[in-house]
């Protein structure tokens, strides 16, 4: 496969294929800092094409991509098929209440229909944990995970990597901390797999029924006062306060979350110049963080979604191309 | 499946383990007419000989803890093909749960069951009652009705009654009839929708944890309840550390409270999750190395008395599904003798060949007031040969079962029955 000169091949700088082997994407957690590498530099070659006069390359031209979302997404979901209308695939969106599975059919029964039907990817986001690696273990298709329950969303994680590095120039000896909702946070597990694995120091912080100790295990350290920790930070991530966990008492209230754990402006004002302020989506503005942070200089949450897009097409066209053989 | 009838059969030579008389030599056991001869008795004839030398010779073990999902989930399991399954495991009478559809809380369901297990099962199946009405915790079952029809105890095996009040009621009650009430521990509220262990691998992997304590104040909340009305409560399948400690301290009191360990309980801990493979999910969970240990230290110091399976057949079908949706249990029957031989006498050598006796004969025997256990004269011949130093390979594909939910398959184990009998009659013979 090749480029047309319109398409200017030589400055996609796709890195060498035998490093990556993996069909599916399931997670971070078992991948090495040299294939996070490899994945954040594949997705910087990408990222070139979306500020292109056309901005398709045809790496998956001829490919069928699923984009299957049992649980309900809008960003993650539309970033994944621009990602695929870039890469020149043929792409189908399927939701759970559009599917067989409402009338009862089991995933893997809806699965091997979508590879009768010559899926070549599969994109999944399902609230099960496991549901991913469930269906990498039964499909010859490539199976990109998508977020799996309170497992995890690696391509969220890649593009906070990718962001992080893009800003900072690297991620080793930086200071993260990831605030929130760490107990049911996807996001933050992968995220935790990324940036210990490409050298960064990493503390959770929130309150300690929603940041469970058992994590420390992984090399992470815990915090429950932020206020402690803000000077020290090159990037604050923060989790979005999921409403509905609040009828299950982990914590009495949102204005006390706020107070305890929300980037509020002096919060903010405590925070280093040049720290980074995350955030993987949807804000509650005014809960975990304050609307003018939000949208100051340094969030770089705008970003992040760009940047999503890149880390999609990347992962989208490694794993089909270690899955089929057909390299750029 | 041989079937070596014989009127009159002699099981010479082999270690004789008869834990209920004290008897623990090398001997033989005479079979007249499917009842146990006294020793010493002359041996006719035509008496068949089965050379037992270098084998265990035992009474016919006891599983008071097994779902033979008949009514209603005849795909999962019938009586006839548990009970096939469990003679290959070495069992001669097993003890079934009432959670079928619909559950076993009337006296019309306990005659269809012992019909058909009279009528298909080649070893004793019993029925347990539920507790409450459709096992759903909030009325009290017909326990008189129930026992009328001959159920040997009374339990919600799969659920666990919250209600307090209701709980010492039917405790109360059962009293009357002598009945033992077994319970499964499990406090709802502290164990909301968890799936695995609450623990290091929950949270990695993102599964809802099912915390010890969940299982331990229920333990405790028996161990109070048992005191105050007086009437035994066994408390079913122990995962926790707590629970042994509960339990070792009501015991010490003189409580009548006792539990069971199930062999996964010892042979797993929740690392096996780690690829989300629903042959690891079972309610209560594997839990981490430190509860492992205690079950083996409440195993070791007389705390636990009784091992059994919770044999819990599902289709494959069932099973092949997103790990938080898939039912809760593993096949038992067929790998629990071998698992227990090769960790608890074996490996661990936590209690020796005579206390594995048992644990599966004598104890569940005098729980449930059972005639059996026994190798006494008299008492019917049921018999469990057993090979205490066989090597074998689990192999899924060759079971009885009609199920094939196992985590052991290709596991290589030391220990096995190898002969069993029920009435004087091979059921099984390997």
């Amino acid at each position: 496969m090749s480029f047309s000169s319109d398409e200017s091949p030589a400055s996609l700088l796709v890195p060498t294929p035998t490093r990556w082997t993996r069909k599916d994407l399931t997670g971070l957690q078992d991948l090495s800092r040299e294939e996070l590498t490899l994945l954040l530099d594949t997705a910087a070659a990408f990222k070139t094409v979306g500020t292109r006069h056309i901005k398709k390359v045809p790496a998956l031209r001829g490919k069928t991509l699923v984009n299957f979302f049992v649980e309900p997404s809008t960003r993650t979901r539309v970033s994944f098929e621009l990602a695929a209308e870039r890469l020149s695939a043929d792409i189908i969106n399927m939701s759970a209440s559009g599917s067989s599975l409402t009338k009862g059919e089991t995933l893997k029964d809806t699965a091997l229909n979508l590879q009768a039907l010559h899926a070549d990817v599969i994109v999944l986001r399902h609230s099960s944990s496991g549901a991913a690696q469930f269906l990498a273990e039964r499909l010859d298709a490539s199976i990109v995970n998508a977020g799996d329950g309170a497992h995890e969303h690696p391509t969220q994680a890649l593009l906070d990597a990718f962001t992080i590095r893009e800003r900072k120039g690297g991620i080793q000896g930086l200071h993260v901390a990831i605030v929130g909702d760490i107990l049911f946070s996807r996001v933050a597990r992968s995220d935790i797999f990324a940036l210990l694995k490409l050298g960064a120091k990493v503390t959770l912080v929130g309150p300690s029924t929603l940041v469970p100790a058992e994590l420390s295990r992984l090399g992470v350290h815990l915090s429950h006062d932020l206020d402690a920790l803000l000077p020290e930070l090159d990037v604050i991530n923060m989790l979005r306060v999921q409403h509905e966990r609040q009828q299950k008492a982990y914590f009495p209230s949102l204005g006390e979350y706020t107070s305890l754990f929300g980037l509020t402006k002096a919060r903010a004002a405590r925070l280093r110049p040049d720290c980074l302020v995350m955030h993987p989506g949807p804000i509650n503005r005014g809960v975990e963080i304050d609307s003018d942070v939000a949208d100051s200089s340094r969030s770089v949450i705008l970003e992040q979604v760009t940047n999503g897009l890149a880390v999609r097409m990347a992962v989208l066209y490694l794993c089909n191309a270690a899955r089929s053989g057909e390299w750029l | 499946m041989s079937s070596l009838v014989s009127k009159n059969t002699l099981f010479k030579n082999g270690r004789v383990v008869d834990p209920a008389n004290q008897r623990d030599a090398i001997g033989d056991v005479l079979v007249l007419a499917g009842v146990v001869a006294p020793q010493g008795a002359a041996v006719p004839a035509d008496t068949a000989v089965v050379d037992c030398t270098g084998l265990l010779v035992t009474p016919g073990l006891i599983d008071l803890h097994v779902h033979l999902r008949e009514p209603g989930q005849s795909a999962k399991e019938t009586i006839a093909s548990g009970a096939r399954a469990a003679a290959a495991g070495g069992f001669t009478t097993v003890v079934c749960m009432p959670n079928t559809s619909p559950s076993i809380d009337s006296a019309s369901v306990v005659s269809w069951v012992l019909e058909k297990a009279r009528a298909e099962a080649s070893v004793r199946v019993l029925a347990t009652g539920a507790l409450s009405k459709g096992i759903a915790g909030e009325e009290m079952a017909p326990i008189g009705a129930l026992k009328k029809a001959g159920v040997v105890a009374l339990t919600d095996d799969g659920r666990c009654i919250q209600n307090h009040e209701l709980m010492r009621r039917a405790l109360e009650y059962a009293k009357m009839f002598g009945l033992v009430v077994m319970d499964h521990c499990q406090d709802y509220s502290l164990v909301g929708k968890g799936v695995m262990h609450e623990g290091y691998w929950s949270t990695v992997l993102g599964l809802p944890g099912w915390p010890a304590a969940g299982e331990e104040l229920i333990v405790q909340r028996n161990a109070l309840l048992a005191e105050l009305t007086g009437t035994p409560i066994h408390c079913q399948h122990l995962s926790a550390a707590g629970s042994v400690r509960v339990l070792r301290e009501a015991r010490a009191r003189g409580v009548a409270l006792s539990g069971e360990v199930c062999p996964h309980h010892i042979a797993l801990t929740d690392a096996s999750l780690q690829g989300y493979d629903t042959n690891f999910k079972m309610n209560p969970p594997l839990r981490s190395q430190e509860h492992v240990e205690a079950l083996l230290e409440g195993i070791a110091d007389g705390t636990i008395t009784i091992l059994a399976s919770d044999h819990a057949p599902h289709c494959g079908f069932e099973k092949e599904v997103e790990f938080d949706q898939a039912p809760f249990g593993i096949l038992g029957l067929e790998t629990e003798v071998g698992l227990f031989l090769d960790i608890l006498v074996h490996k661990r050598k936590v209690i020796d060949l005579k206390r594995f006796v048992e644990m599966y004969t004598v104890n569940p025997a005098r729980l449930l007031g059972l005639n059996a256990g026994t190798l006494s004269p008299g008492v019917p011949a049921d018999i469990t040969v057993l090979d205490p130093g066989m090597e074998w390979t689990v192999d899924r594909d060759t079971s009885f079962s009609l199920s094939r939910n196992t985590p052991f398959h290709g596991w290589e184990l030391k220990g096995r029955a190898v002969h069993t009998v029920v009435g004087g009659k091979t059921v099984w013979k390997l």
